[in-house]
């Protein structure tokens, strides 16, 4: 392998760490006025990225030494949280104006996230790992806090950064410890290792070692018990940089700790089923029943992705292909829903200023009622009524758990969506039943409106985009490529 | 054209009940009457290719149901017996149809009353042309609930509302049983048609089967649960109460369903059924008591009643009673021609009492009524017409249908026979009593109503008595045009195979002693007479004999207690039984840990979730810790097992 193999292998990431750092220098000499011109070519850069991500070779490649890989499940995150960044980015434009968050780094830190996350989905080792994840927290923090002078908004920041740098100490000592037994940090030398004494065990450091690194991950998914800072952060953000919290890294977050498991680790699988198996219960209960008494509409969507996140683990606690393929689904459809409420969250604007609370939201339906007809249709779809795009997130992952014959996850799973109806639905009720207060302010603003205009359709549409896309073979072939090695 | 009979109402009721609304009053009417009518006439022409050409038919029109050995047709039979029902139930209510227009004008729902009359038309004829049980249960339970729906039709008054649940519920008890014997038919001859079901009939009498480690006999057991079936949709003694209370529904609705058509089902079904029948003595034994009973029991009831409505409906369970006595002894065709005529003079007797309440502007209490021959001459001649006829005057029609069925329950020579002719002469003396009870407190001696409403009192426009004349031709001349073919000289051939007779009790009816013949006409006679001295020449006479004999009177007007006796066994024990499960059962168990419980402890749960999120950043990182602790302890533990 020469090094211009490698580099094209990498093309996209290469592309998007040049364009980042172009347009860091193009905006400190054209100062913050550049900003919308900015975000803008941020997103033309995000478009390039996921062409180059799709021009790129078809079957699995590794480059730089084997710490760099590139298959058909890389391909498919990268895709997906190509597009999560790029609808959050264009979502910001209209906000940050408004709202007076005048920095052209915005769209430079999310890029070099971008770039992590990139980064995240297609490390082969340890070390890359981590590198990926670095990049992409230290990028994520600073957005967090992005609004300085909001006390909110810089708590929020503080609160993940502190949590955060104690989820990567925790999950750079597993690796540690992973490495001091197994002798390898490559994913292939250690899938190599474990499955040679598959027969007896493996050796404790290491089970102690894959315990800090699943911690480390599961924070990053924001699974219970390691979601601790998902509501307090979500809700101290500014609200596009939460819808970007709420899609991109859980993306990218969920396809690493997929590949973890099941590549190095998967001749371990009957030990960590269990913990996953655990992970994937505890935050669909609490995802599901801490949202209940949710008084702010973040917050809630906090709760929601925690309990989003429990249903998208019961397929990686299934483990097979079925569970992966539903994985993948689940998070396209997750995509979606939550790129269009935060669009329909950003619009809730009255005389000037954000409202969050879910009272405000009452009568929606007669003083907006696209709008209030949009959000019923995601309420809907994330409470998972057929035929709506949500339905078929759980049928997938709830089908690979019957076949993986975790009946107990699936029936408590399927409990938990009843308790999570509850709340979906009292937002349809408030827009649908309750007296309208006034209106909330008029235009929402091409970008807003276009996209949840797009992502309701998608919602809505679902079962026919199924029929007409090859949307479940790609994510089926994408799927397998795990299990091809 | 067979079909097009059938079909027809149905087609009027969809029309009117779905478009009525929209398209007018006076649409609706048309659009139900005039199938009717055409109905109507068709049906004459089936009877004449059918009763007198012998043009029996089955007409095959889908296969319904094709489970297993469970095949069920939708197939028209035709043959004399549902000829002469059909040609009954298309006349009568054609004319109610057209007596609606009238009668109904005032009223703010017609479209809907419209429907729903042509509605139960289809079921009625959809019962009688039925070739299966189950076809027969659908006509059934349809009829069943256009009864339900037309006596609740005025559903603002409650007391309509609860006299059309009354009905509903005490017919499910009869419904109940025709089920069951639905069941026990299918289970003991694996065929629910009744051509098949016949053939095998003689096959199987005298088998028995292991009930409850009892032996019983299955054709009677079956003919029995069947016979429930028939007393509750015919109001026989037990199941009777619905009936009077029935009233409560728009007269055209009693007239129609509540004398002439539905109440006479279960006479219907038992003669469909003779060839079962015939196999199960101990059956029709207890059917002739029933009947008798029920014939003596409602006749008694009818001489005390005040509401000019109710003692009609009391003289139709009666005679209802007649009819299934006759039934009983074997006298089946005796039973159907006492149907068609009695048809014929009570429709004409409802009709003719709805035209009094029209007049009168609601007025149904006798009491308030008296001396309104001078101002409806054409009605009091109408009603003198039915009463004559009901009371078997003669030349009536009532006469011949009632005469023969006497007759035939003398010839059997059984006691039970016996049983029912005594009672049956007891009932005619009272029959003719309590009608020119009605007549004279109704039409003559002095008014009784005030002033004004008496001022008011006019007769009913033409499109009321127009449909009256057609009945009272039948009332009149349906006897003696008929007597010859039911149960005369051409009986075998008018009938054909549509009814199975094992003994000739009809041809021994007609060689009884005179006195036996002429014992019926003088007790109605005398029954007239004894009407005329208490009601006309001595007014003062009912109130002291009712005084002399107060228990008995008491225990009459009260209607044998039978409300009150069924309302202290059945309705509070079950009421008290459902609000008890309803409180404590349903509310305090099942809402309390079901539903509401678990809302509660849901509620609970999300309070304290949500205080676990206390916003120290050292609460989260201890969550953290512990989380891996945990895990790693859980981890090892497995590990090591």
């Amino acid at each position: 392998m020469n090094l211009t193999a490698d580099l094209m292998i990498a093309s996209p990431e290469l592309f998007v760490a040049i364009a980042a750092m172009f347009l860091l220098i193009f905006g400190v000499f054209q100062g913050n006025q550049s900003t919308r011109l900015v975000s803008w070519l941020g997103v033309g850069v995000m478009f390039i990225a996921a062409i180059l991500v799709l021009a790129g070779p078809v079957g699995r490649v590794v480059a730089f030494n084997d710490l760099f890989v590139v298959d058909g499940f890389a391909n498919f995150a990268k895709i997906l949280l190509l597009l999560g960044a790029a609808l959050t980015l264009i979502l910001a434009v209209p906000f940050n104006a408004r709202e007076g968050i005048p920095q052209f780094e915005y769209p430079v830190l999310i890029l070099f996230a971008v770039l992590g996350m990139m980064m995240m989905v297609s490390a082969n080792d340890l070390i890359s790992l981590y590198l990926g994840i670095e990049l992409q927290s230290l990028s994520l923090y600073v957005l967090a806090a992005i609004r300085r002078d909001a006390v909110r908004s810089t708590e929020a920041g503080l609160k993940y950064f502190v949590l955060g740098a104690l989820s990567s100490g925790i999950l750079l000592y597993g690796m540690t410890l992973v490495y001091g037994f197994a002798g390898s940090t490559g994913f292939d030398d250690l899938a190599a290792v474990f499955a040679e004494s598959a027969g007896d065990g493996a050796p404790i450091g290491v089970i102690v070692g894959l315990v800090f690194i699943i911690a480390g991950l599961a924070f990053k998914v924001s699974a219970v018990p390691f979601h601790m800072w998902t509501p307090d952060v979500y809700e101290g953000a500014p609200t596009p940089i939460t819808a970007f919290f709420a899609v991109a890294p859980k993306i990218a977050a969920m396809a690493l700790f997929v590949r973890v498991m099941l590549e190095p680790f998967g001749d371990l699988f009957d030990q960590w089923q269990q913990v996953i198996w655990f992970i994937s219960l505890a935050s669909m209960i609490l995802g599901s029943f801490a949202a209940i008494n949710q008084t702010n509409i973040k917050r809630l969507m906090a709760y929601s992705s925690i309990s989003n996140m429990g249903f998208v683990l019961v397929g990686l606690a299934a483990g097979n292909e079925t569970g992966v393929q539903g994985v993948l689904l689940y998070l396209t459809i997750y995509l979606f829903m939550n790129v269009g409420t935060f669009a329909c969250i950003l619009a809730m604007r009255r005389q000037g200023r954000m409202v969050e609370d879910i009272d405000q939201l009452a009568g929606l339906s007669r003083t907006n009622p696209k709008m209030a007809l949009a959000l019923a249709i995601f309420m809907f779809s994330m409470a998972g009524i057929p035929p709506l795009a949500g339905f078929f997130g759980k049928l997938y992952v709830f089908l690979a758990a019957i076949e993986a014959e975790l009946y107990t996850l699936a029936v408590i799973g399927l409990l938990t969506s009843v308790v999570g109806a509850f709340y979906y639905l009292r937002i349809v009720k408030l827009m649908y039943f309750d007296d309208p207060l006034d209106a909330f302010d008029q235009p929402v603003g091409r970008e807003i409106s276009t996209i949840v205009f797009g992502t309701s359709v998608v919602t809505a549409l679902f079962a026919i985009i199924i029929l007409v896309f090859p949307l479940l073979d790609s994510a089926a072939n994408a799927a397998a490529t795990l299990f091809a090695v | 054209m067979f079909t097009a009979t059938i079909f027809l109402p149905l087609l009027g009721a969809i029309i009117a009940g779905f478009f009525g609304n929209r398209l007018g009053n006076r649409f609706a009417q048309l659009v139900s009457v005039l199938p009717m009518l055409a109905s109507a006439v068709f049906s004459c022409v089936i009877l004449f290719w059918v009763g007198f050409q012998g043009q029996s038919q089955t007409i095959h029109l889908f296969t319904w149901i094709d489970v297993g050995t469970l095949e069920i047709s939708w197939a028209l039979r035709f043959d004399t017996l549902t000829a002469v029902m059909v040609f009954v139930v298309t006349v009568v209510s054609a004319m109610v149809h057209v007596y609606s227009i009238g009668y109904m004008a005032q009223d703010p729902h017609i479209p809907r009353f419209m429907a729903y009359l042509s509605l139960f038309t289809f079921f009625m004829l959809a019962l009688v042309t039925a070739d299966n049980f189950v076809q027969m249960f659908f006509g059934w339970e349809g009829v069943g609930l256009c009864s339900y729906l037309l006596i609740g039709f005025w559903f603002q008054r409650p007391s309509a509302n609860a006299a059309a649940i009354k009905a509903f519920i005490v017919n499910r008890i009869g419904d109940f049983g025709f089920m069951l014997g639905i069941f026990g038919v299918f289970y003991a001859f694996g065929s629910l048609d009744f051509d098949t079901v016949f053939d095998a009939v003689p096959g199987v009498a005298g088998q028995s089967f292991n009930f409850l480690g009892m032996n019983v006999d299955i054709v009677t057991t079956l003919c029995l649960l069947l016979f429930i079936g028939a007393m509750g949709k015919s109001a026989q003694i037990g199941l009777h109460t619905w009936l009077p209370d029935a009233m409560e529904g728009p007269t055209p609705v009693s007239a129609l369903i509540h004398a002439a058509t539905m109440v006479t089902a279960g006479v219907f079904m038992v003669v469909r059924l003779s060839p079962m029948y015939e196999f199960a003595p101990i059956a029709l034994t207890v059917i002739v008591f029933v009947g008798a009973s029920t014939a003596f029991f409602a006749a008694t009831i009818g001489l005390t009643q005040w509401d000019i409505k109710r003692v009609i409906a009391y003289s139709t369970c009666s005679q209802l009673g007649y009819m299934f006595f006759a039934v009983g002894v074997g006298a089946y065709p005796a039973a159907i021609f006492h149907l068609m005529t009695h048809a014929f003079f009570k429709a004409l007797l409802f009709l003719g009492s709805g035209s009094v309440i029209h007049g009168m502007h609601d007025e149904q209490d006798m009491r308030r009524m008296g001396g309104l021959f001078p101002k409806m001459k054409v009605t009091a001649a109408l009603m003198w017409i039915g009463s004559l006829s009901l009371a078997g005057v003669p030349l009536f029609a009532g006469f011949y249908s009632k005469d023969i069925i006497l007759e035939s329950a003398f010839a059997a020579h059984t006691g039970m026979g016996l049983y029912a002719y005594w009672l049956g002469i007891a009932v005619a003396l009272m029959t003719a009593f309590y009608s020119w009870r009605l007549l004279f407190l109704t039409f003559h001696g002095k008014t009784r109503a005030d002033d004004q409403t008496f001022d008011e009192v006019h007769e009913s426009p033409p499109v009321i008595i127009a449909p009256l004349l057609v009945l009272a031709l039948g009332a009149i001349f349906s006897g003696w045009l008929a007597v010859e073919y039911f149960v005369g000289d051409q009986m075998k051939e008018f009938w054909g195979g549509s009814i199975l007779m094992l003994n000739n009790v009809i041809e021994e009816a007609h060689h009884v002693p005179d006195w036996v013949v002429w014992l019926p006409t003088g007790m109605a006679a005398i029954g007239i007479a004894a009407a005329w001295v208490m009601y006309m020449a001595m007014p003062g006479l009912p109130k002291q004999l009712a005084t002399a004999i107060r228990p008995v009177y008491r225990f009459v007007f009260r209607k044998w207690y039978f409300d009150e006796l069924y309302d202290m066994i059945f309705v509070r024990p079950s009421f008290y039984l459902g609000h008890g499960l309803w409180k404590s059962g349903d509310g305090d168990v099942i809402d309390g840990v079901g539903p509401d419980g678990i809302a509660a402890a849901t509620r609970n749960i999300a309070g304290r979730v949500g205080r676990m999120q206390s916003g120290y950043l050292y609460h989260y990182a201890f969550a953290m810790l512990i989380g891996i602790v945990g895990f790693a302890t859980w981890f090892l533990f497995g590990f090591f097992q």
